[in-house]
């Protein structure tokens, strides 16, 4: 199989190229989003990431915010980055990481500026010359899947997700493994039912016990809030379309991440830089699981939806697919991909895969999705344990 | 397809387009099931008989319990099948 399309080349290990040029305007903690918002709006076609938190936070809680902050802002994707904090400290140690990554990177503190609006002006200056800097960039040939990273998601699926979009999905995974490529599910407890479908096919018995083990910390935690999960996950959109319990959603889940054997469990927004398929350990709701991937160095994403979820993600391309006949019709601004010719006409799963791989690489190449056109993105980060 | 049938051992089978009751569908075995009652699309529909406290089974694997007696050609969801998993409420 031929890969044909053009990417921006990163010279950071492991990233080989990016199919997206962003600059990014980052707040390290919550008390600068509103000069992170004033910086976007000043330069346009800059990507703001206000964000939740990010102060007063310690301990593995604290861990897991900073090496998600730092993933999404080396993601490949991203150009460049200015990063704004309140004080020094945390906004040097994100611009040193992204320096480490090849990714240039400029610090803006507001208590070093002086004020929130000397911080809007010196941000909006840093931005602009990104964003002039970066225009000149050139996409380069890429001819193997070696060094892409395929997210793979769903969200507001109902039955026709795991009999039509995710085989769909399913089948580019495997093509993308074969090739060379990395694939990353993730959504934990839709992994629920049907951990041993995956753990039979771990690469070794570690792996086997930390997908179990993943899977076993949302069941206990389930116990320790003396909670039954059926409302949560699957969420009522769900029921609406047919899925009964969390073993059907999560059966019907993991077949968007193909067949291949697994290689191993990530942790939160830990980067995936080997081949194959992965697992990432993230909650089931778009946003906080979409952060993760991206944080993990996807580069696009493939988002089955039954009922319709709409959501993207700032940096990376997310292409909606539906297999719904109606859904298809009634969101067509939001849904990249229709697969809905399976229920509708019996096309197989193959030829429809053909056609989304097709779809993906053009998105690789440059053509925009409709989540990216219309904004619908948002980031959130996981946390695990509260603020001091 | 008008409906989907994912394992020979499911005894649910998916609706994907609207049924009512009469119509008929014919399960990987060859039987003839008759629809009882009106099922939505992308809803359950029992491939046969299904007793209070056994699986339900689709995909080849168990998906949940009958709470309650499942006549064949009715609707399989929430009403009457529950989960296995994530039942915190269940110590």
């Amino acid at each position: 199989m031929t890969v044909q399309f053009r990417g921006y080349p990163r010279t950071s290990s492991p990233w080989k190229f990016g199919v997206r040029n962003h600059v990014v305007v980052l707040a390290a903690m919550d008390n600068v989003n509103g000069v992170v918002n004033k910086i976007a709006s000043v330069v346009p076609n800059t990507i703001p990431l206000p964000i939740w938190y990010g102060r007063g936070q310690y301990g593995k809680d604290d861990e897991q915010t900073q090496r998600t902050i730092k993933g999404v802002i080396t993601n490949p994707n991203v150009g460049g980055v200015v990063v704004v904090s309140l004080e020094t400290q945390s906004a040097s140690k994100l611009v040193d990481y992204a320096h480490s990554y090849g990714v240039p990177a400029s610090a803006v503190v507001v208590q070093e500026a002086g004020n929130s609006l000397a911080a809007v002006a010196m941000g909006a200056q840093a931005a602009a010359e990104l964003r002039i800097e970066l225009s000149e960039s050139e996409r380069s040939p890429v001819n193997s899947w070696n060094g892409f990273v395929l997210g793979v998601e769903c969200g507001g699926s109902d039955t026709t997700s795991g009999i039509a979009a995710n085989p769909v999905m399913g089948w580019v995974a495997d093509q993308i493994i074969d090739g060379g490529g990395t694939v990353i599910l993730s959504e934990t407890s839709e992994i629920l039912g049907a951990e041993h479908v995956l753990a039979a096919r771990a690469i070794n018995e570690n792996v086997a016990g930390d997908i179990i083990r993943i899977v076993a910390q949302i069941e206990n935690e389930a116990k320790r809030r003396g909670v039954d999960i059926r409302g949560a996950n699957p969420v009522p959109d769900n029921i609406k379309g047919g899925l009964t319990t969390i073993e059907e959603k999560s059966l019907g889940a993991i077949i968007k991440a193909g067949t291949r054997p697994v290689q191993g469990v990530l942790e939160y927004g830990q980067k995936a830089t080997q081949p194959g398929l992965w697992i990432m350990d993230t909650p089931a709701p778009a946003a906080e699981s979409l952060t993760g991937l991206a944080a993990g160095g996807t580069h696009v994403i493939t988002f089955s939806t039954g009922q319709g979820n709409i959501a993207g993600f700032p940096t990376v391309p997310v292409i909606k697919v539906s297999a719904h006949p109606k859904t298809v019709e009634r969101m067509k601004p939001n849904i990249d991909f229709d697969a809905s010719a399976i229920i509708t006409q019996d096309t197989t799963i193959e030829e429809v895969g053909r056609g989304l791989l097709a779809h993906l690489t053009r998105v690789a190449n440059g053509l925009l999705t409709k989540a990216e056109v219309l904004n619908e993105g948002s980031w959130a980060i996981s946390r695990i344990e509260p603020t001091v | 397809m008008q409906y989907a049938q994912m394992h020979a051992q499911d005894n649910v089978v998916t609706a994907l387009t609207e049924f009512v009751a009469g119509n008929t569908i014919s399960s990987l075995d060859g039987r003839s099931v008759t629809v009882v009652e009106n099922i939505p699309f992308g809803h359950k529909i029992a491939l046969r008989a299904i007793e209070s406290g056994d699986e339900i089974i689709k995909y080849g694997e168990v998906i949940g319990r009958a709470r309650r007696h499942i006549a064949e050609g009715t609707l399989v969801h929430v009403h009457n099948v529950e989960s296995l998993r994530g039942r915190g409420d269940l110590q």
